[in-house]
């Protein structure tokens, strides 16, 4: 009887958890698909290629090796540790204990690796803790966009882990213990669990409880962070894979164009150039497009696909120059604006709501709340150098340049509110046909009196 | 120094002229507003027309006809100016139906090569430190006859635009190691190369408020590097570790060199040496200027 009502309860559990998932994903994926649309290229086999190796693989975490061993150590977990949560699905579903255990050596080998692992883990999330907490924690763990929530939610993944770790060591030490007292053999090898049976109590009700507390702690406990994933930078660990896989396959020094300006350079220049119509919305309307990006959803779906993988590492931030030099810019803070004007402006995860943050209050400088001025001041955009260093040194290959881009496009063809030096510079490219004050007509003056010594 | 040797004036061949000549070039070398206007980067122009003129490639230059490629318009987010100049090249470069293309500045190098198509421009486009070594690859450079950079300790500077934006990191340093110098590398090198702090338009504009400017940040690590001091290294922030080679041994630099492949960097990497007072004893050189004077051939 016991026995089906935890059958029961368990299904129950289960498709509560699944279903809230997927009913949060679908909002993300609609905050996503806000984004303008953009011309992808590339083949994919070159994209797959990419995802192996950066995501799967995890090539750019090692330009860091202390971190990345770190990291690798609690990934490997998290693959290996979900063939065992696969079983406790089936346990769970079928009443069944272990199923598994058919495996015979090969199911061994896989607790054994459990057991180690999350022994691993527990040590790696210990070090995270205190690469975070301690009185001068790592640098790029710090930052104005760190506010309270990004530091808390940082620590609650930390928590999360060694608790489900925890739950999982009760579990097999419980059942272990059961096992030796009845004298059977449990299935299964547990390098750690068996280190700690001998901090189980003698009795067998009380050992069947902690065992199937275990169980549904660690089971229960994957189901709710599942569900606060789409709150978290944690979300990293499933949006990090379509991410890499959507990467721009292009030079990172080669910029997007603007294919309506295309168009309407090619039509001052030709008057006979067709130009397409411009794109419609449902009652026929033009639709008027802005040059640039004012707000998140005047950004490409990419950018925005981006936001949603941010793991809030700083890597960007700590090789981004102008921030080096104490500049305001942090490309982190960039992507981490646009993932909260998204949520504030449409959908936003079950958890955290940007809308109703009390956080320390930002750098407002627009009414309107946009992410040009309502989130990221012009004084950030024009800092940057373009020099492509965040982007090379974010592990998920985020592009916080394209969205720097984006946003000097909008202040400067929009609004013409560059600051005024580049607006002389454009002067002088339009009247000279240089960034420089120089007369065209000295623009071969250098050949003069030129010599070259005769071989 | 090499004895003294006969000397020849070059006139410049003109696109124009080749043209109404019926005549193509080889390649055709793109100054870039940096090589025609900027007094120290006139040089670097000067140094590579020697080295073309010496190994007797067949190439051109735009004269008058050339305007600037809109990098810094198109950076600085004024899409419909860069276009403007971007087609008006390339109306100028199909006229004279140009197939490749050599330029000593990144930013050119890189605005022809990847934004160009997108706008009907489709040229083989290099830079020069990887024409530069093409010629020594090919034994048509020997880098011999001229100065002596013998021992001499040089770092090279990695330009974002050839470096992170297009991957170029072994061209300039072949070059360099052609020269049989002392060379070392900065701990923040190839694609984690520190920027100098003019790109994305910021050569035409002060920066925004800070603590330090980027460019004295730059060549404080290129001065240490120089000198092989391993405190002041060490002290770096932004540093990815994994970068190749240990920390320089300690040198009393009297004749370093920070090398260089891009005008921008040439500016900002003077400026910094000036800034930490050391124009005495660290010189500032471009990729084909030390190859013409290794060469011998600057008269």
């Amino acid at each position: 009887m016991v026995q089906v009502l935890q059958q029961i309860l368990f299904l129950l559990v289960a498709a509560l958890g699944i279903g809230l998932f997927a009913w949060q994903v679908r909002k993300i994926r609609a905050n996503i698909l806000r984004g303008k649309d953009r011309d992808m290229g590339g083949s994919v086999s070159e994209r797959i290629n990419k995802t192996l190796l950066v995501a799967f693989g995890q090539q750019k975490m090692f330009k860091r090796i202390t971190p990345a061993l770190l990291h690798l150590v609690v990934y490997v977990g998290f693959l290996v540790i979900n063939i065992e949560v696969i079983e406790i699905m089936i346990d769970g579903i079928f009443g069944t204990h272990r199923v598994l255990r058919f495996l015979g050596p090969l199911y061994d080998v896989l607790m054994a690796t459990n057991e180690v692992l999350g022994a691993l883990v527990i040590i790696a999330v210990a070090a995270f803790w205190w690469r975070r907490n301690r009185t001068q924690p790592v640098r790029r763990f710090t930052g104005v966009e760190l506010r309270a929530w990004p530091k808390l939610d940082a620590n609650i993944i930390l928590y999360v882990e060694v608790a489900l770790m925890l739950a999982l060591f009760t579990m097999n030490s419980a059942d272990l213990k059961l096992h030796q007292l009845e004298g059977v053999e449990l299935p299964g090898t547990f390098p750690v669990s068996s280190l700690l049976v001998g901090l189980m109590p003698d009795n067998v009700t009380a050992l069947h409880v902690l065992e199937r507390v275990g169980w549904w702690i660690h089971i229960v406990g994957i189901l709710a962070f599942l569900n606060y994933l789409p709150s978290s930078k944690h979300f990293h660990i499933i949006m990090a894979f379509p991410n890499v896989y959507y990467t721009r396959l292009v030079p990172q020094g080669q910029f997007s164009n603007v294919d309506s300006i295309t168009h309407e350079v090619k039509a001052m220049l030709d008057p006979s150039y067709p130009v397409p119509a411009p794109p419609v919305d449902a009652e026929g309307n033009p639709v008027v497009q802005r040059f640039g990006a004012k707000d998140a959803d005047d950004l490409s779906w990419l950018n925005l696909l981006n936001a949603y993988s941010c793991t809030e590492c700083g890597r960007c931030t700590s090789v981004c120059p102008a921030n080096i030099t104490g500049k305001l810019l942090s490309p982190r803070k960039i992507i981490m604006d646009t993932r909260d004007r998204i949520e504030e402006k449409y959908e936003s995860p079950l958890i955290f709501e940007p809308n109703k943050y009390q956080g320390e209050e930002r750098v407002h400088v627009d009414e309107e709340g946009t992410l040009v001025r309502g989130k990221v001041t012009p004084e950030e955009l024009w800092a940057c150098t373009t020099c492509n260093a965040c982007v090379e040194a974010c592990p998920v290959n985020i592009n916080p340049l394209d969205s720097i881009i984006e946003m000097r496009r909008y202040l400067v063809l929009e609004e013409s509110a560059a600051p005024n030096s580049l607006n002389v510079m454009f002067s002088n490219i339009e009247n000279n046909g240089a960034p420089w004050a120089f007369s065209p007509s000295d623009r071969f003056n250098w050949a003069d009196d030129l010599y070259v010594a005769e071989k | 120094m090499a004895e003294q040797v006969a000397k020849r004036q070059v006139s410049v061949p003109l696109m124009a002229d080749l043209a109404s000549r019926g005549e193509q070039p080889e390649v055709l070398f793109w100054v870039g507003c940096a090589g025609a206007f900027d007094d120290r980067y006139k040089r670097v122009t000067r140094a590579f027309v020697r080295i073309l003129e010496h190994v007797g490639v067949k190439y051109a230059v735009l004269g008058m006809e050339e305007t600037c490629t809109g990098d810094p318009a198109k950076r600085a987010g004024n899409e419909f100016l860069f276009q403007m100049q971007a087609m008006q090249n390339i109306t100028t470069f199909d006229g004279y139906g140009i197939k490749k293309i050599v330029t000593a500045c990144p930013h050119c190098f890189n605005t022809i090569k990847n934004e160009y198509p997108a706008l009907g421009g489709n040229y083989e486009v290099i830079h020069h430190s990887t024409f530069l070594q093409q010629l020594i690859n090919e034994g048509r450079v020997k880098v011999q006859g001229g100065e002596s950079y013998k021992g001499r300790r040089i770092t090279f500077h990695d330009s974002c635009y050839l470096g992170r934006a297009n991957n170029i990191y072994e061209a300039p340093r072949e070059v360099l190691a052609a020269l049989d110098a002392d060379l070392v590398e900065m701990k923040r090198s190839k694609a984690n190369g520190l920027c100098c702090g003019a790109g994305g338009a910021q050569m035409w504009k002060e920066p925004e408020p800070g603590k330090k400017d980027i460019n004295v940040e730059r060549t404080e690590e290129a001065l240490a590097t120089l000198d092989g001091n391993a405190a002041a290294l060490d002290a770096l922030y932004g540093v990815e570790s994994g970068n190749e080679g240990a920390t320089p041994s300690p040198k009393k630099s009297d004749n370093g060199i920070i090398a260089v492949g891009c005008p921008f960097c040439m500016t900002m990497m003077s400026d910094g040496v000036k800034n930490k007072e050391r124009e005495n004893n660290v010189q500032v050189f471009d990729l084909a200027e030390l190859v013409a004077s290794a060469e011998g051939l600057n008269a």
